[in-house]
């Protein structure tokens, strides 16, 4: 079937976006940067981390969950959404434990270089300092709890041989937090651990006794604070 | 608009300390105590992460000298994956000692030109507003230039192996996480007319001549300030050699002799111990088999040049000699002869740096090493003020469960006390009030040891000095403060 177009504006550019699009996705086929966390490649949306917030009319709207629709005219690059999207990440700072100097996800933290991104300095919000716990049961995954975002990246990203999700949710509300199937340990693989580390975009799941091998001047945000 | 920039000499020390002196019934010093107040708790949040992190997280504990608590931390945790720290592969061993020496030439220049110099090249006395770098820097401008760049090569020599000048995370388990690039290499050994690391040699050797004229014309002061024996502790190479990175443990008392030899340091507690008292947050380590009373040591430069048999570098090897024929070979009990020492490392670490960048594993080669995992491991460096010990076990979901830390500042707690009691003694004794000048003795004799007071107590809040004068009934007499 043939792919048919239709036009959009994003902060006054016209562009060709495909049908059925997200509005992330149109916009990174262009090359205008909507920031990120919980969206991953081709994995389907999930809408769970806000922070690709962006305004159509007077609605303010996820833009990976929103799909473009002809005529669209869309906001991106304005200081309402940068203060929006700032606050966001500042919410997700506060409501887990991130102590980047020791986190070996540092310089490859998603989370981080938004808010180097966003010039997050001190968050506006009180921390909540959560207890939340480290789970290092398994031979080559370690669970860092403090730092997940509830991304969901895992859940949907990383399978296992036969297909089935070995991660997912427990609990609700302020209490969420991920798991992994514990009826099928072996699904967890040395190979997987490193996919589902490389599929986090920060530095809750680390693949065991391999830490900081990655020197400073390597890491994805050295080389390009974009990613 | 004009600044004036006033530093206090207390500031010159890092961290703060408070001392009191108690004197008996005819007014003669019977006690003097400096008092460590501020906290900081390291080896207690390590506790609960993984083994990885500690090399990366400990180090947070000291911004002066990250590199010895990075080292010392990935030294035990070798142990821990299973390879013992003399077992990494020659571009590991190599990488980390260019790290550890370019770590301890720019705290001990720091330490010496920032800190000691005004002291030295000012006067004792002179007014406190002036006695500082500010101070050098108008007096002797060359001086302070030469001082900024040899603590910069240092840094640049802990950038390109640790990745950042501070707190980097060069040094991993087993092993490194990059070689040095050829490039980085020539820069270091040849780079400009005023960064290269012959010049750092012979920039390292005038300062320690500087040290030495001033000796001569002030042999009162330098031999005899806080002049005291004691035992003498440091790690050294098997064969006697000095060896900042790796070795077996030696002690000698002051005449020279060797309480204890060839320890592996993995065995440590089963020689040391450590005495807590409740007016300090500091412990006070001794050798258990001469007790608490009599088995306290010092560590650092002093003690260093006190057990090695010779230093594996020339020029620093001629200086040594010159320096222990000094003494007649015996060990040197003199607090400021402390800076001599100093000195002499400062030139020991630059030749070795020359040596490690003309070594070709420092580009090319295996970068770690594993073996069978060990539940506990103890490493030990000699950093830049003493020895310093950590000592970490891992349950076997990969996650620290303890964690002691022995200090370098820690392990001269007691000399401190007594370098400090010195000064109570020959200047306090017999009078009711703390004299002119006696802060500013106290000051130079602490500083000596070059104590970097927050890392040694595991700190939370800042203190200036104060030295508080008390009788026989625990009446305050005199206090004096310098804040
Ligand atoms: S573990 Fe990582 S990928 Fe999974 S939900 Fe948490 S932050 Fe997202």
């Amino acid at each position: 079937m043939e792919q048919s177009y239709i036009q959009i504006t994003i902060d006054g550019r016209e562009i060709m976006a495909k049908e059925g699009q997200s509005i992330v996705e149109a916009a990174r086929d262009h090359g205008v940067v909507i920031p990120t966390l919980c969206d991953f490649k081709s994995l389907p949306p999930a809408g769970t981390c806000r922070v690709c917030m962006v305004q159509i009319g007077g609605r303010i709207v996820p833009g990976c969950t929103t799909p473009v629709s002809f005529g669209m005219v869309i906001l991106n690059d304005t200081d309402d959404l940068r203060n929006l999207r700032k606050g966001l990440i500042e919410m997700l700072f506060v409501e887990g434990n991130h102590m980047c100097p020791t986190c070996e996800k540092s310089g490859n933290c998603e989370l981080q270089n938004l808010a180097y991104q966003y010039g997050m300095l001190v968050p506006r919000f009180p921390f909540l300092f959560p207890h939340r716990k480290i789970e290092s049961h398994l031979p080559h995954l370690l669970i860092e709890h403090n730092r997940c975002i509830q991304c969901l990246r895992c859940v949907r990203g990383v399978k296992a041989k036969d297909g089935h999700e070995i991660f997912g949710f427990i609990q609700r509300g302020i209490n969420i937090r991920v798991t992994i199937d514990s009826t099928d340990p072996d699904a967890l693989t040395e190979e997987t651990a490193q996919k589902a580390m490389d599929i986090c975009p920060v530095g809750a799941l680390i693949k065991k006794k391999t830490g900081f091998k990655l020197p400073i001047g390597k890491r994805r945000y050295d080389v390009n604070g974009n990613g | 608009m004009a600044r004036k920039i006033t530093i206090d000499p207390v500031t010159r020390v890092e961290g703060h300390g408070k001392v009191t002196i108690q004197l008996d019934d005819q007014d003669r010093v019977i006690q003097t105590r400096l008092h460590i107040v501020e906290f900081r708790g390291f080896e207690r949040f390590v506790q609960g992460r993984p083994y990885w992190e500690a090399p990366v997280l400990v180090q947070r504990l000291c911004g002066i000298c990250p590199v010895s608590h990075h080292l010392c931390a990935s030294k035990a945790m070798d142990v821990i994956v299973g390879v013992d720290s003399d077992q990494l592969t020659p571009t590991a061993d190599k990488v980390r000692r260019l790290m550890h020496y370019g770590q301890v030439f720019q705290s001990h220049v720091l330490h010496f030109f920032y800190l000691a110099s005004p002291d030295l090249l000012l006067g004792v006395d002179s007014d406190p507003v002036k006695r500082n770098i500010f101070g050098v820097m108008n007096t002797f401008p060359e001086l302070a230039k030469r001082a900024v760049l040899m603590r910069k090569f240092g840094q640049e020599v802990i950038r390109l192996t640790a990745g950042k000048k501070i707190h980097g995370t060069g040094s991993i388990p087993g092993g490194v996480n990059k070689h040095l690039t050829v490039l980085e290499g020539n820069e270091l050994l040849h780079g400009t007319s005023e960064f290269n690391v012959d010049l750092m040699i012979e920039w390292a050797q005038e300062g320690l001549d500087l040290f030495k004229s001033y000796h001569q014309k002030n042999r009162d002061f330098i031999d005899h300030f806080a002049d005291f024996p004691s035992h003498y502790m440091s790690m050294v190479r098997k064969d006697g050699a000095l060896d900042l990175y790796h070795g077996v443990l030696r002690m000698v008392d002051s005449n020279g002799d060797k309480l204890i030899d060839q320890v592996n340091y993995q065995d440590y507690a089963d020689y040391f111990s450590e005495e807590v008292r409740s007016w300090t947050y500091m412990k006070f380590p001794f050798l258990k088999s001469k007790g608490k009373e009599h088995g306290w040591y010092r560590v650092g430069p002093l003690a260093r040049l006190n057990t090695c048999d010779f230093i594996p570098t020339p020029i620093a090897q001629k200086e040594f000699e010159q320096y222990q024929a000094y003494t007649q070979g015996k060990p040197h009990g003199m607090s400021m002869h402390m800076h001599w020492a100093r000195l002499i490392e400062v030139v020991h670490a630059a030749e070795c740096m020359k040596e490690l960048l003309s070594d070709p594993d420092l580009y090319e080669g295996e970068l770690v090493r594993t073996g069978l995992r060990r539940a506990e491991g103890v490493g030990v460096i000699e950093a830049p003020r003493g020895t310093l010990f950590h000592h970490y076990q891992v349950n076997e979901q990969d996650l620290i469960t303890m964690c002691n830390l022995i200090v370098s500042t820690t392990s001269n707690n007691e000399a401190m006390n007594r370098a400090v009691g010195w000064v109570a003694d020959t200047q306090v004794s017999g009078r009711r009030e703390i004299p002119e000048g006696v802060l500013n003795q106290v000051e130079v004799a602490i500083r000596a040891y070059d104590p970097c007071l927050s890392c040694a107590t595991h700190a939370i809040g800042q203190m200036p000095l104060e030295i508080s004068l008390y009788n026989s009934s625990h009446e305050l007499l005199d206090r004096v403060v310098k804040n």
